[in-house]
């Protein structure tokens, strides 16, 4: 039990030396389909009837779509999925969790993931925006992202530490404008949530996210939300058991099948 | 009369039905086996049980709608209860404060009661550093420091060894002199009930069974219970001038009486003999040794058959007459040492 | 002279009580071992003295305090009415003291938002009437931790109400004592270890308070920022410094809890 703690331990602490550097390296992630995924050795994977993906939490709905899809043209093959945060997920790969594809929220996950030599070649397959989530009474009347400084609007934001955070401060720089948010969530979701109860006049989420929350809150779009665009990359994990099947079904993503069903839900093409 | 109740009480498994009547002064004792009812008459005066029915007047005033802090009582609980965060000053205190008496007086009204009770080196200290007689007498100052007119105790000596139990005794029984309110007091113990008590009311199964003085109630049991209290081997019988017929045994007693009565005789006023004795004593009976055992200087025989009685004998007397349980023997009392009263 | 008295039975000692002893505290001391083994000792002295650390401290040290003080005002009395009166639906209002032990608590601090939030029954109430909402306040972190810390409080009291003798209630009301009196002065002194023992778990509980508060109350330094928020949000990109505050907190509790037993419960 101490080596695994311990253990978990150095993990967590890998994946933030890489969120500390910069997210440069993956902008030259194009949406050329990768060819590498030579790590998986077609020896050790006799007829694989199993696909293992570990994507983040925001994918939940659309990839369990194209997982459907995906068995579809595959019959006998089973593609299941563990849904998660993307560094709670980054740590389980880099501690050998036997998946197959990686689809992350962040370069900065995957940067774990690649840097452990467990990937080759991330590709970014979506991005996501942020928008202003106000409930749908609207109470703050919030049109812009300038109406967030009124002291009496009460404003939640995630925390800098989690993606969603990060992205906002930087949307918020580039607008040069200051807010005072009344909290700093833990993740989207729980943003989500304090707009959707209306204990918040406004938030800034993911577009996907007020997509997903199927008219709980209303999503206002603003200009500055283009200075920052997060990237989702995905990659082939150089173990994968399930080989080729692996490779096949990052191709689905990336194809344009998976491009509308991914827009459809809110993200936006690379 | 300062006490006059009737206390009645009816619940599934248990029922009591009691009238006491205690003048200022006085100390009634009640006496019965576990289980008659005794504690439940000392919670129904406190208030600490709801009567079924009945009433409780003390000093003209009803008092059985009172809650129990209202009513003018001190009680002594078997085990004392003394609380256990409070020194023994601040025990006896207690009940000054919850009457609305200052602090310092209280305290110093509580160290009157602690030297009263000799207990003046002890006031620091707290109950489990107490002996036990020594807790009984600060729960005796607990109660009687608050001035009550009526002072429950129940069970005051049964928690003692017996040796502090007779010096605790003599000294309750000073401490009841000097109180003027009245005192009911519980115990299953007769000899404290005959020092302590003016009075005793025997219950058994929630009912009186026998009232009287003390000598009275110890000379002339009515019930086995009492008999077997107070020593003595008790029958009823039908009487007919000084004869009385037990069972099949006719018995020549020393008084006169007619119609329904109970013989008494104290253990030691049978004899037993091996063989049928010669000429031709009264109030002989057959029987069976059932059970021998010491008893104080002396043996106490177990007697079966159509009299089951005790017989007390001198340990020479058991070696002459070689007796063991199971052997069959002839028992005999004389007249002189009988005492027969109406039933 | 109790020590003579208690001579142990035999020289033996008991392996089947001993063993799964010694492997129950290796269990729950394991994981603190590697914390730790894996703290930046070299820049411990450093992290602990950025004034983001101590705010969080402070304010976690406040509010678990004042939520234990209101559960020990509202609590207290609530044990004892499920100690010693009998009504109707006892067993389900006893019950539902323990929700909050079941619920996870971030789902209590949803809860607590639809109750107390400033749209939610309540909440909405106490908004337009007296202008008080309870999200992102420190009064809000007090009342998650509250909620989520009171049954260990009036578990623990209703455990020792009913384990103490109530003849010496009896005793105190034939002295003349009212109820309240009786509460007061015999009461609460017999109860006072297991008000304590509630008292100490409650607040420990409150102290590693996360979910209902991050929920109810939010997260921002300073205002509702308590040490296990920090701990968590530092995780996410810091684990060094999570680990340092989480033994900062451990330390905190540990001496204040270790010099309270001996305060408190080693006294009569």
């Amino acid at each position: 039990m101490f080596r695994r703690v311990s253990g978990l331990l150095i993990a967590v602490v890998l994946a933030a030396s890489a969120c500390g550097t910069s997210d440069t390296s993956d902008t030259s992630g194009t949406a050329a389909a990768p060819s590498a995924s030579s790590g998986a050795p077609a020896a050790s994977a006799p007829a694989a009837t199993e696909l293992i993906v570990f994507a983040a939490a925001s994918l939940t709905g659309t990839f369990t779509e194209l997982g459907k899809t995906f068995e579809a043209a595959h019959p006998g093959i089973t593609v299941k999925f563990n849904f998660g945060s993307s560094a709670t997920l980054a740590t389980q790969i880099t501690q050998g969790a036997p998946a197959d594809v990686f689809a992350a929220a962040s370069p900065a996950t995957m940067k774990t993931v690649t840097d452990a030599g467990l990937a080759a070649s991330p590709t970014v397959f979506v991005k996501n925006k942020l928008q202003i989530a106000v409930p749908p009474d609207n109470p703050a009347k919030v049109e812009s992202l300038k109406d967030l400084t009124d002291p009496k609007v009460k404003v939640a934001l995630c925390a800098e530490q989690v993606p969603c955070g990060a992205a906002a401060i930087k949307a918020l720089d580039a607008a040069g404008i200051k807010v005072t948010p009344v909290t700093l969530e833990q993740d989207v979701k729980a943003t989500l949530t304090k707009v959707e109860l209306g204990e918040v006049d406004a938030a800034l989420v993911y577009q996907t996210d007020v997509i997903a929350s199927d008219g709980k809150v209303t999503g206002i779009a603003f200009p500055e939300a283009d200075q920052a665009i997060n990237d989702y990359p995905i990659a082939v994990l150089s173990k994968a058991p399930a080989g080729p099947l692996a490779q096949q079904f990052v191709e689905l993503i990336l194809s344009q099948q998976g491009k509308d069903v991914l827009t459809k839900a809110g993200f936006q093409a690379p | 009369m300062t006490l006059t109740a009737q206390l009645r009480i009816t619940r599934a498994a248990f029922r009591l039905d009691l009238d006491l009547d205690v003048a200022p002064g006085e100390v009634v004792a009640l006496l019965g086996p576990n289980g008659a009812g005794k504690t439940t008459a000392l919670r129904l005066l406190a208030g600490l049980t709801r009567l079924t029915d009945g009433h409780i007047i003390l000093d003209g005033l009803p008092l059985h709608h009172q809650a129990t802090e209202k009513r003018p009582i001190g009680m002594v609980f078997q085990d004392y209860l003394l609380f256990p965060h409070l020194s023994a000053l601040d025990n006896v205190a207690f009940g000054l404060r919850c009457h609305g008496t200052g602090k310092a007086e209280s305290r110093r009204q509580a160290a009157e009661w602690l030297a009263r009770v000799g207990l003046t080196d002890h006031a620091g200290a707290r109950p489990r550093q107490l002996s036990g007689g020594q807790a009984q007498r600060v729960a005796l100052a607990r109660a009687l420091a608050i001035r009550p007119r009526l002072l429950l105790l129940d069970e005051p000596l049964a928690a003692l060894d017996a040796h502090t139990r007779l010096e605790i005794r003599s000294q309750l029984r000073r401490h009841l002199a000097d109180f003027d309110g009245a005192t009911v007091l519980v115990t299953h113990d007769p000899l404290d009930a005959m020092v302590l008590a003016d009075r005793l009311i025997v219950i058994e199964h929630g009912g009186v069974v026998q009232t009287g003085a003390p000598v009275e109630v110890a000379r002339r049991p009515r019930t086995d219970y009492v008999a077997r209290l107070v020593g003595l081997n008790l029958y009823r019988g039908v009487a007919t001038g000084n004869q009385i017929k037990i069972d099949d045994v006719l018995f020549t007693v020393a008084e006169r009486l007619d119609g329904p009565a109970f013989l008494a005789f104290a253990p030691s006023a049978v004899a037993l003999y091996r063989t049928r004795p010669d000429g031709s004593p009264r109030n002989l009976w057959q029987a069976r040794i059932d059970g021998v055992e010491r008893h104080g200087d002396n043996v106490r025989i177990h007697l079966d058959g159509p009299l089951p009685a005790a017989a007390d004998i001198t340990p020479a007397a058991v070696a002459e007459l070689d007796l063991t349980p199971g052997q069959n023997i002839w028992a005999s009392v004389k007249a002189t040492e009988t005492h027969i009263y109406p039933a | 002279m109790r020590e003579t008295e208690r001579m142990p039975v035999a020289g033996r000692l008991p392996w089947v009580l001993v063993l799964p002893a010694v492997l129950g505290l290796v269990f729950l001391v394991l994981p603190l071992a590697g914390l730790l083994v894996r703290a930046p000792w070299s820049t411990l002295g450093q992290r602990l003295t950025e004034p983001q650390v101590l705010e969080a401290l402070r304010l976690s040290l406040v509010t678990a305090t004042i939520a234990t003080l209101i559960c020990l005002v509202l609590g207290v009395p609530l044990a004892w009415c499920l100690a010693r009166l009998s009504f109707p639906g006892r067993r389900v209002v006893r019950a539902l003291v323990t929700v909050p032990l079941v619920l996870p608590p971030v789902v209590g601090g949803v809860a607590l938002l639809l109750a107390l939030g400033r749209r939610g029954l309540v909440g909405q109430w106490l908004d337009s009437t007296f202008g008080i909402t309870l999200p992102f306040t420190t009064a809000g972190v007090v009342v998650a931790e509250a909620f989520v810390a009171m049954p260990f409080l009036v578990i623990s009291v209703e455990g020792a109400l009913r384990a103490a003798d109530l003849r010496f209630e009896d005793a105190a009301a034939t002295l003349g004592a009212s109820r309240w009196v009786v509460f007061r002065r015999v009461t609460l002194p017999l109860i006072a270890p297991g008000i304590v023992a509630g008292s100490v778990l409650c607040w420990a509980r409150a102290l590693g308070e996360f979910g209902a508060t991050i929920t109810f109350a939010g997260n921002f330094p300073g205002q509702t920022q308590t040490m296990p928020l920090a701990v968590y949000l530092a995780l996410e990109t810091e684990p060094e410094a999570a680990i340092v505050l989480s033994l900062v907190l451990l330390a905190v509790s540990v001496i204040i809890l270790a010099s309270l037993r001996d305060r408190w419960v080693n006294s009569p």
